[in-house]
């Protein structure tokens, strides 16, 4: 296999993108990273999408943007995992470069969520569950991780506003984003104050429904002509049950510990050796749930990792350092590939302000009730 | 017990036949007639019952019906698959088209080889079905049946029905009568074209005709099915412990046995319409249920039914022993009465569907 | 919930409402009976499996579950997926069946205030959905705290 790098990465601000169009979401990010890394021959793109054919009635994105973008021919399909598309399209990409099929590939999330009302949303994007046995009873994706926030809670492993703290860290670090949504720091007192979205979850506990588009450009390293190029080193999916009821335990989110044992054996790295770790913080109770299950945290001491402030950019395994979901904005099927872009500008030294001392990441973007997980370790 | 059955010339099957199993359910919410008389403006003094259970958001006639037999079957220990027959009685039927019966016998397991059908007569469906149960198990076509009223009654906005209009229902197995808990001892039906309350088709609520429904209607039938059958099978109002009416309201079972000489307290153990309203094809069998959770062995119980437009079944029955056994095994009707949870008109809107959501 | 204004192929449509008919009848044993699966090691899932989570063999034998069982965690719903509007507010749970199997269910004739982790609660089958003023009404299992024999 081949050594893939990341060789261009680009953004757009996440908004409600009110004036823009899917296609030209993704076109706008696209054309970023195709600057960023300075090609002119694209062979391939891989397109990380969940909600278009729902809330836009469009599906086969392949072909609808690689046209929009001028790709004349060339190969372009759209991956779907749920939340972890842009995961999933990342994978993609570095598969077909490592093995060789294809040199230059782009590798765009994009979803635009913002042209439908708030009920579609959430039907929408609770279409990653079971549909006729979760959503067909009325359950929807912010309902289920409530009721294991309540019971996380419930088992002693932290206080309510223990949580929140994940939502202040993100606001924080989002102030240093330029394409963060919710530039602005929040206290746990002002999140506590917000009305119930799914009790015990807070309204400002949640991601904002925005519109989004992120993209990088994935070449051989052998073909990158680049003085520091940041590498991906670990790739890995791991599945669980679709039904957080069907695991013998719920607070364990096995799919996250399995990819990111697998991603960390793949680049032979420990846990020691990562320097950050953009997690999939979709609410507060994901992130804690997530540094357990990945290891950063003993069971049931995830959230304390927020109230020690060793989830800050100058703790010792900073999480979400340009704002993560809750912060930076949730456009679901791209949330993959902002992770990717916000780290190789990390691993870069470009992160402005939030810039960390750093060699190693990982990021981790999740499908579901962490049904499916896929983690990416990246290294300069 | 069961050589005590006279052999006379009312309806009554040539095979002994009777109640294996019964079973209720009323929804869990409450309006007062004191709140409905605040929103109109009327005399809180005068409402024609203290309350009306309410249906929950998802609740509906079937799965009223649904619950009803279930705690039919939990009392008479039947395997579903050996029911013949599922008959529901129900003026408030979800589908216009598309019976509730069959939903009913899949939910409970009686599928597939079962006869299941819909039956309306106003508030008589429920004993419609019962005596086509009677009828099914007398004959020897079938070894059980199973006969359900069951609805979700709606009364027009500032209608006197208003205030009575409920929800809720009884389902009662029928089989043979030396497995019965009350064996039927005698039945007689009675009707006639009598327009004192009625729906149209493509219309939510119904027109009734004021004090029509009283004199020639109700008590005209009921008193005169009752008469009937007493005096079909030589009995009279003092060989009956319990006496079971349909109940519009408070006072109207309450004149009806006045008529026929039955003593209030005779009456009173049948008679919710004070807590729960008027539950339509539920309530005649609501009240014979809720007789049924006190009386002893060896009483006997008449049950009368009305179903606007107009008719009545009547019914005399025996208790057996087994009913000490089988009416602990579900919830008796009291359970469901003192589950309530009051509600004001806002909610009471809600529930029933009465906002314009879209 | 599942479809929505734009085509999918289904059934048939009425008034833009996806009426899913034979998906929904589909899955009737489920919903009204809670009929899942048991495994020959003695393993029980819920809803029905082909292969068993604990010992891989298949098939798996249908088993209906009594529907008793205790609440591990909930939560209330404020606001709602598509179709659900007219129960809010509504809560939902994972509920610990007594015989095995955990399930994700609706509660119902509960206040959210009333709900407690580790209630006991039993299966009632109730409207889990209209399709609009025209289409299907879809039946299925909620649970609900339990309701005693007498007085």
């Amino acid at each position: 296999m081949r050594e893939v790098v990341i060789a261009g990465v680009g953004q757009i601000a996440v908004r409600e993108h009110w004036e823009t169009s899917l296609r030209d979401l993704a076109y706008q990010s696209i054309k970023k990273a195709v600057s960023d890394a300075g090609t002119d021959s694209v062979d391939a793109l891989y397109i990380g999408n969940m909600l278009a054919g729902e809330l836009s009635g469009q599906e086969h994105l392949g072909a609808l943007i690689s046209d929009y973008c001028g790709f004349d021919g060339i190969e372009a399909v759209r991956i779907e995992a749920a939340a972890a598309s842009g995961g999933a399209a990342l994978r993609q990409g570095a598969m077909s470069v490592a093995c060789g099929l294809n040199d230059c590939v782009v590798v765009t999330g994009v979803e635009q969520m913002t042209d439908v009302l708030q009920d579609k949303v959430t039907a929408g994007l609770s279409l990653a569950l079971d549909t006729e046995y979760e959503l067909a009873s009325g359950i929807s994706l912010a309902a289920l991780f409530a009721i294991l926030t309540r019971r996380y809670v419930h088992e002693g492993c932290c206080s309510p506003e223990d949580l929140a703290l994940f939502c202040v860290n993100a606001q924080k670090n989002a102030v240093g984003n330029d394409y963060a949504m919710f530039r602005r720091e929040i206290t746990v007192d002002t999140i506590m104050r917000s009305p119930m979205a799914a009790d015990p979850i807070h309204v400002l506990e949640c991601p904002p429904v925005c519109d989004g588009s992120a993209s990088v450009v994935l070449l051989p390293a052998e073909k990158a002509d680049l003085e520091a190029p940041v590498k991906i080193t670990g790739s890995a999916v791991a599945t669980g049950t679709i039904g957080v009821n069907n695991r013998p335990d719920p607070l364990v989110f096995e799919s996250v510990r399995d990819s990111t044992e697998k991603a960390l054996r793949m680049a032979g790295k420990t846990r020691e050796d990562v320097d950050f770790y953009e997690l999939h913080d979709l609410f507060p109770v994901v992130a804690a749930l997530s540094l357990e299950a990945s290891g950063f945290a003993k069971k049931g001491e995830g959230a304390l990792m927020a109230r020690n402030g060793d989830i800050a950019l100058e703790g010792k395994i900073p999480i979400t350092t340009m704002g993560g979901c809750k912060a930076r904005g949730n456009p679901v099927g791209a949330c993959g590939i902002y992770q990717a872009a916000e780290a190789v500008l990390q691993l870069r030294q470009q992160a402005g302000k939030n810039q960390l001392p750093c060699e190693v990441g990982m990021i981790q973007c999740m499908g579901g009730t962490a049904a499916t997980t896929i983690t990416h370790i990246l290294e300069v | 017990m069961l050589t005590e059955i006279v052999l006379g010339d009312d309806m009554k099957p040539n095979q002994h036949t009777g109640i294996v199993g019964y079973g209720v359910y009323i929804p869990r919410y409450r309006i007062s007639g004191c709140e409905i008389a605040r929103v109109w403006g009327q005399d809180a003094g005068s409402v024609p019952v203290q309350e009306k259970s309410v249906p929950g958001p998802d609740e509906d006639a079937i799965t009223i019906g649904i619950e009803a037999a279930q705690n039919a079957l939990k009392r008479a220990q039947v395997p579903p698959e050996k029911i013949a027959a599922v008959w529901a009685g129900s003026e408030s039927k979800p589908y216009a088209v598309k019976p509730s019966s069959s939903i009913i016998a899949e939910a409970i397991g009686a599928t597939p080889h079962v006869e299941a059908a819909d039956w309306e007569f106003a508030c008589k469906a429920g004993t419609e079905a019962m005596q086509a149960c009677f009828a099914l198990v007398g004959s020897g076509m079938g070894l059980y049946a199973l006969a359900l009223g069951i609805d979700t009654a709606q009364g027009r906005p500032a209608d006197p029905l208003e205030y009575t209009a409920a929800a809720g229902g009884a389902a009662f197995l029928i089989g043979k009568g030396e497995e019965s808990l009350a064996v039927l001892e005698a039945s007689h039906s009675y009707a006639s074209d009598t327009p004192d309350f009625f729906r149209r088709e493509s219309n939510r609520y119904p027109v009734h005709g004021s004090r029509f429904t009283g004199e020639p209607a109700y008590f005209h039938h009921v008193v005169q099915a009752a008469s009937e059958l007493m005096e079909d099978i030589g009995r009279t109002p003092e060989d009956y412990q319990y006496v079971v009416f349909h109940q519009p309201n408070t006072k109207f079972p309450l004149t009806a046995a006045k008529i026929l000489k039955f003593p209030p307290e005779k009456v009173k153990p049948g008679l919710i319409a004070p807590y729960i309203g008027n539950t339509y094809s539920g309530c005649s069998v609501l009240g014979l249920a809720a007789t049924l959770d006190i009386a002893s062995p060896g009483d006997r119980i008449l049950c009368v039914s009305y179903g606007s437009g107009a008719g009545s079944d009547a019914f005399s029955f025996i208790v057996t022993d087994l009913i000490e056994e089988r009416r602990m095994r579900a919830p008796h009707v009291s359970v469901y009465i003192e589950r309530r949870k009051a509600v004001d008109y806002a909610v009471y809107l809600k529930y029933t569907k009465a906002l314009v959501m879209r | 919930m599942y479809g929505g204004n734009c085509c999918h192929n289904n059934n048939s449509h009425i008034g833009g409402v996806n009426l899913e008919i034979s998906r929904n009848w589909r899955l009737r044993n489920q919903r009204y009976r809670l009929v899942g699966t048991e495994c020959g090691c003695g393993h029980r899932s819920f809803p029905p499996r082909r292969i068993c989570p604990t010992c891989r063999e298949n098939p798996q034998n249908p088993v209906q579950f009594s529907g008793t069982g205790t609440v591990y965690s909930y939560s209330t719903l404020y606001e709602a997926p598509e179709g659900f509007e007219q129960f809010i507010p509504y809560t939902v749970a994972l509920i610990d069946l007594d015989e095995g199997p955990m399930i994700s269910a609706q509660l119902t004739d509960v206040d959210p205030e009333d709900v407690a982790i580790g209630m006991r609660v039993e299966m009632v089958t109730r409207k889990l959905k209209e399709q609009g003023e025209s289409g299907l009404i879809v039946y299925g299992y909620k649970f609900r705290p339990i309701v005693g024999c007498y007085p």
